[in-house]
């Protein structure tokens, strides 16, 4: 089980916080592909990759990057701290 | 190094004595602080949304960075979360050095990567509507001038 965290409008686009996943999946990029395939709402907020930034076990990576053990991954709009 | 993500406000002036006052040998002190400012429409509000747990790693991930960089003495930065209002401060770093070089040099650092590298959110709430602060090309390619080599 993977938990699935999404900030900002991407958390308003799906309307939730938080997914915990049950997924095989090998990298970020088949598990965005898994989460599209969920509901509309999903493929809409990942509609636009390059709009979207990822963390696995919070680091920030690119879409490519494995998942191999991995327990927790973010899916948010580019940052805007300062 | 003192990192501090919280929803309270800190008090400026006496958080920069507080850092000044704990530095030995240190010649300079370079203090920065980032403040709600008023935008069209008029702002009612600014949330500030963060990531618990993932945002003190990345802030210590880059003060860490700028320690190596630099001959600092300290750094403490303070981040705020949650509804701000106009003139609030979000934000501050400080920096000390025993030559003012390095401690301008540490905190512009220390503000580029905490504008795009730090898990932060902003959305503003104006009499014309709501929306989320769309970050700036401006900021990403500030990052560029700090690449090695």
């Amino acid at each position: 089980m993977i938990d699935v965290l999404y900030f900002a409008w991407v958390r308003e686009r799906i309307g939730a916080p938080k997914d915990r996943v049950e997924t095989q999946a090998a990298t970020v990029m088949e598990l965005v592909d898994e989460l599209r395939g969920r509901e509309e709402r999903y493929a809409v907020a990942f509609s636009d990759l390059d709009a979207l930034r990822v963390a696995v076990d919070q680091e920030l990576t690119d879409f490519g990057a494995p998942l191999n053990g991995a327990r927790e991954v973010a899916f948010f709009p580019p940052m805007t701290g300062g | 190094m003192d990192i501090r993500v919280q929803a309270e406000a800190f008090e400026f002036g006496a958080e920069a004595e507080a850092f000044a006052a704990r530095q030995a040998g240190m010649g300079a002190v370079v203090t920065f602080s980032g403040v709600v400012r008023d935008v069209a429409g008029g702002l009612e509000v600014m949330e500030i949304e963060h990531y618990p747990g993932m945002t003190e790693k990345a802030l210590s991930g880059i003060a860490e960075e700028a320690l190596s960089r630099w001959d600092l003495g300290d750094i403490l930065i303070i981040h705020r979360h949650g509804p701000l209002h106009v003139n609030d401060m979000i934000m501050m770093v400080a920096t000390s050095s025993p030559h003012r070089g390095d401690a301008f040099a540490a905190a512009e650092y220390l503000m580029d990567y905490l504008k795009s590298r730090a898990p932060f959110w902003k959305k503003e709430k104006t009499r014309d509507g709501t929306g989320w602060v769309a970050s700036k090309d401006e900021d990403e390619a500030a990052l560029g001038r700090w690449d090695e080599g």
